[in-house]
């Protein structure tokens, strides 16, 4: 079968290095490099971060491109469809609808990251201190969730939107004070598992301090849990704001935010489709862009999710 | 050729993300009626692959180069619907672990009647009593009471007399059991071992036995075959394996199973890891972590020699060559004595 | 079992008086009052104090809540003072129907819809099949809903001029709003089915079935579709608060005179005890059903659905 040619010298006993037998054949990456790694491999992921860079950017300089502003009205050219004058046409005050559709989304996007990171301070501060104290705390502070969980969260934000003066800040308080819930269950419900697994034992049995566990086992292992959570609390908060300006209790004229743009465009729903058309489009990427961005990262840094 | 289950050459490429794994690499065997043959390896040496290569089994990805015979017939190039017909009936098979390979949502007696109705003509009331017999054959007391409950109501040993009541349901010509005991705690190995060999008399099939445990092999084996990094390295009759081994790797394994009536201070190992299969190395897999390793064993993959009609083992000191150079050197040793 | 469905109605019942209470008071620290400001001004002081009594709004506020409290524990929410005169648990009875009927029509053709498309895409994994199912669960979780009804009002309304909008008449006006919500139901689904199904088909006892000789239908029909199908209760909650969401937009789109309509309605006209009314509705609605899955759940013993899963 084989044409070797076996000599004496081949039959000699082999030279090893003792190391080599324990030798693991491929490089050891970090979860992190890992997940990175996986990440970029995952194109959807890749097209979905780089489409939402270009939706900020164009919220920011999108006025920029313009010598109109979204406020500015001019009865001799309302309701134009889109021309070379104004890029995405004009509404039925003849304000610029690409001044207006930009500005729209900065204050939308705006109002979900407050939102999301006010969630998440809340969210992360309650559910570590209820895992970490543990005993009567936690079991008062999960009884309280218990009870809030039951009420759907777009019933309290239509109530406080009602009893607050309309505007942004009071929809980013309405909508954080529903929000946080899920994410201090998720943070909980995390670093109690880990406090029961076995690295953290053994990090306890060598005498490492609890402000050294905190900070180099229980932050580093949750984080990931709460970025994918955070990647799903965004979009919803941009939903919660268009869907509350949409049944008109948001944001109000002459404001600009993508739910009150979509309100306006709907009301010409038959003539002019375009003043609809544009905002639902951006809303739209921008939630289908999150959702394949924060599905893409839980792939890729959920070790449970690895095949 | 009177064997039952003959495998030539048989190879089976598993593609993954990081690359093809070649998990089985050139595996001939032969299994006669009344066979036990117990393919020993550790984790990752390609024996579970390569039963599921021959039955078919594999996962999308997988595939598979070589001939199968069974029964007289080739089976190498059958279609999923031949398959079919063969797997339950002919060729059946256990799972390691009964915790999860009964489905949780049938009850007992529906997964036993499930493989009956597929593969034999019986009513529904033959099916049912055929099931009570299988349950009371395998050791199960209350058939009955059994008959009616799930996977979860019954412990992990009496799943596994479950699981092997459906792959014997249809009186298989070839029982492959996957590691049957490795999940169970170690009185009920015995047990489902001892059940096992009962039966095989019983009911006349040849069992084809997967493990990594020799010490199970000695008791229920008549043959043995063993894997290293997807590869057989030596095989033989079971007495020939445990009083004649020859391959380092087999001795290794033989050395390791701890002894009852011996005071070691440690337990014997083999040093090192198992191959990466995805990037096999060039000569022998076992090169690396062998003792006696020559340099041709690092260049070169070794060629079976026959040590016996029933026994063979692929390694270079069998190798004339390997062989009188290791007598000279105890000769000059001897000398220099 | 008992003890836990006992404490899971204590719960209830306390979420329900938190919900309840803080309605109440949040209302009552609303500017303005519930009545059309042009025609109280125009009554005397003594008219107007009389409409006040009339609704019990001129006594103090915790005399109202107490009130309230006990009226609604006998199953009266009070008076709406946009439909004056009418019973809020009146206006509720009335419009409950068009909102059911759009609420089941949607949640039914969002299952079957939902199940088949995940089936179908666990089963063809990485298939064209797969990647459309995923695509149009995105879509579905990511378009508002008040995005579809508008444009499937637009298309099939306006355009096409296929089935009715804005108005309420027959059967064929509830089609495109059903279908709406239907949308999100849909993705949610198929989704959760597909990831369900995936998990399912790489356990031990469907390579035991296929080692049986069963064919690719049977295995999928009885060994993978069931044991996938159970855990799909668990998202009944969910599911309910997309759709209580979704119909009040999706109502007000259409102009169907269901509960969510009522809704957008009474918060535009600050109608306090509608409001309240209403807020209770859903939350009790929500907490029930919620209730009803964790219960059902249990009663499909858990073990027969943890026993395969390796966690």
């Amino acid at each position: 079968m084989q044409n070797i040619e076996l000599t004496e010298d081949l039959m000699a006993p082999a030279e090893m290095d003792e190391g080599d037998r324990e030798k693991i054949s491929r490089p050891t990456r970090s979860a992190f490099q890992d997940g990175w790694i996986r990440l970029k491999q995952n194109r959807g992921s890749v097209i979905a971060l780089v489409i939402l860079l270009v939706l900020v950017a164009l919220a920011f300089l999108g006025q920029v491109l313009t010598k109109n502003n979204y406020y500015d009205t001019n009865y001799s050219a309302i309701l134009q469809a889109p021309n070379a004058e104004h890029w995405f046409g004009t509404d039925k005050f003849g304000r610029d609808q690409w001044a207006r559709v930009w500005y729209g989304t900065r204050v939308s996007l705006l109002i979900a990251f407050v939102a999301a990171t006010l969630d998440l301070v809340v969210g992360v501060t309650y559910g570590s201190i209820s895992a970490l104290l543990g005993g009567k705390v936690d079991s008062v502070m999960q009884r309280i969730i218990e009870v809030l969980i039951g009420i759907p969260n777009l019933i309290i934000v239509i109530l406080l939107m009602m009893v607050m003066p309309a505007g942004i800040g009071t929809l980013i308080i309405a909508m954080s004070i529903s929000g946080w819930v899920n994410m201090a269950r998720l943070v909980r419900a995390e670093i109690l598992k880990l406090k029961d697994q076995e690295f953290i034992l053994a990090a306890r049995i060598l005498g490492t301090s609890n402000k050294r566990i905190i900070l180099k086992h229980l932050i580093p292992n949750t984080i990931g849990v709460i970025v994918i959570n955070t990647m799903f609390t965004i979009p919803s908060a941009i939903f919660t704001e268009a869907f509350l300006s949409f049944i008109g209790i948001g944001l109000q004229e002459p404001k600009a935010s993508l739910g009150v743009l979509i309100n306006s465009g709907f009301q010409v729903i038959n003539s002019q489709l375009y003043l609809l058309l544009i905002p639902a489009v951006i809303i739209v990427l921008i939630m289908v862009c999150f959702s394949i961005l924060g599905d893409g990262l839980r792939d890729a840094f959920d070790p449970r999710m690895r095949v | 050729m009177s064997s039952l289950l003959e495998v030539e050459n048989l190879e089976i490429n598993l593609l993954t993300q990081n690359g093809t794994v070649k998990a089985v690499r050139g595996v001939s065997l032969s299994l006669e009626p009344k066979d036990t043959l117990a393919i020993v390896g550790e984790s990752g040496s390609g024996k579970s692959m390569m039963v599921k290569g021959i039955m078919k089994l594999l996962p999308k990805t997988g595939r598979v180069a070589g001939q199968v015979t069974f029964d007289g017939k080739d089976i190498t190039n059958l279609n999923d619907r031949q398959m079919r017909k063969l797997n339950g009936s002919e060729i059946s098979m256990i799972f390691q672990d009964p915790m999860t390979s009964l489905n949780p949502t049938m009850t007992i007696g529906k997964q036993i009647i499930e493989i009956l109705s597929e593969h034999k003509k019986m009513s529904s009331q033959q099916m049912r009593e055929r099931a009570l017999e299988l349950l009371g054959l395998v050791g199960i007391s209350f058939p009955e009471k059994r008959f009616s409950q799930y996977p979860h109501q019954l412990s992990g040993g009496m799943r596994q007399r479950v699981v092997i009541a459906i792959a014997l349901a249809c009186n298989p010509k070839v029982l492959v059991a996957d590691e049957p005991t490795t999940a169970l705690d170690v009185t009920i190995q015995a047990q489902i071992l001892d059940l096992m060999k009962s039966l095989q008399s019983r009911v006349n099939t040849s069992i084809i036995l997967i493990t990594h445990n020799l010490g199970v092999v000695a008791s229920i084996a008549n043959k043995v075959a063993v894997m290293y990094g997807g590869k057989i390295v030596e095989s033989g009759l079971v007495d020939e394996i445990f009083y004649h081994a020859q391959h380092p790797y087999t001795l290794g394994l033989i050395a390791s199973i701890p002894k009852v009536h011996e005071t070691a201070s440690e337990l014997k190992t083999i040093p090192g890891t198992p191959p990466d299969l995805i990037d096999p190395p060039k000569g022998c897999p076992f090169a690396p972590r062998c003792e006696k390793a020559r340099k041709v064993c690092q260049q070169y993959q070794p060629e079976y020699t026959q040590i016996s009609s029933t026994h063979r083992s692929a390694c270079w000191l069998q190798h004339p060559l390997v062989k009188k150079q290791a007598e000279n050197t105890s000769e000059k040793e001897s000398r220099d004595e | 079992m008992q003890k836990y469905i006992i404490k899971r109605l204590v719960y209830l019942l306390i979420t329900l008086l938190v919900i309840t209470t803080a309605t109440f008071f949040l209302m009552h620290s609303l500017p303005g009052t519930p009545f059309d400001e042009d025609k109280i001004s125009k009554l005397s002081a003594e008219q107007q104090r009389q409409v006040y009594a009339s609704y019990g709004l001129d006594q103090p506020v915790y005399v109202q809540y107490f009130k309230y409290l006990g009226n609604v524990f006998q199953g009266d929410l009070g008076t709406s003072t946009l439909y004056s005169g009418q019973s809020v648990q009146g206006i509720l009875a009335a419009r409950i129907v068009p909102s059911a009927l759009v609420g089941i029509q949607a949640v039914l053709v969002g299952l079957v819809i939902g199940l088949i498309l995940g089936i179908v895409a666990a089963y063809r994994h990485n298939t064209s099949m797969d990647y459309l199912t995923m695509v149009i669960s995105v879509l579905g979780i990511s378009v508002p809903n008040f995005v579809v009804a508008a444009l499937l009002q637009y298309f099939f309304g306006l355009k096409w001029g296929l089935l009715p909008v804005a108005y309420w008449e027959s059967y064929a006006c509830s089609i495109l709003p059903s279908l709406a919500l239907s949308f999100g139901v849909i993705a949610q689904i198929a989704r959760f089915i597909r990831t369900e199904m995936l998990t399912v088909l790489q356990q031990d006892y469907i390579l035991m079935a296929k080692a049986k000789g069963l064919s690719p239908v049977k295995i999928l029909l009885r060994h993978a579709l069931r044991n996938s199908l159970l855990p799909v209760i668990t998202i009944l909650g969910s599911i309910t608060v997309n759709i209580l969401t979704g119909s009040l937009a999706v109502e007000s789109i259409y102009s169907v005179p269901g509960i969510g309509s009522l809704f957008v309605d009474t918060i535009k006209a600050n109608d306090y005890s509608t409001i309240l009314g209403l807020t209770l509705f859903y939350s009790a609605f929500y907490v029930v059903v919620i209730l009803l899955v964790d219960i059902l759940y249990c009663v499909i013993d858990p073990r027969i659905r943890l026993a395969p899963s390796k966690e």
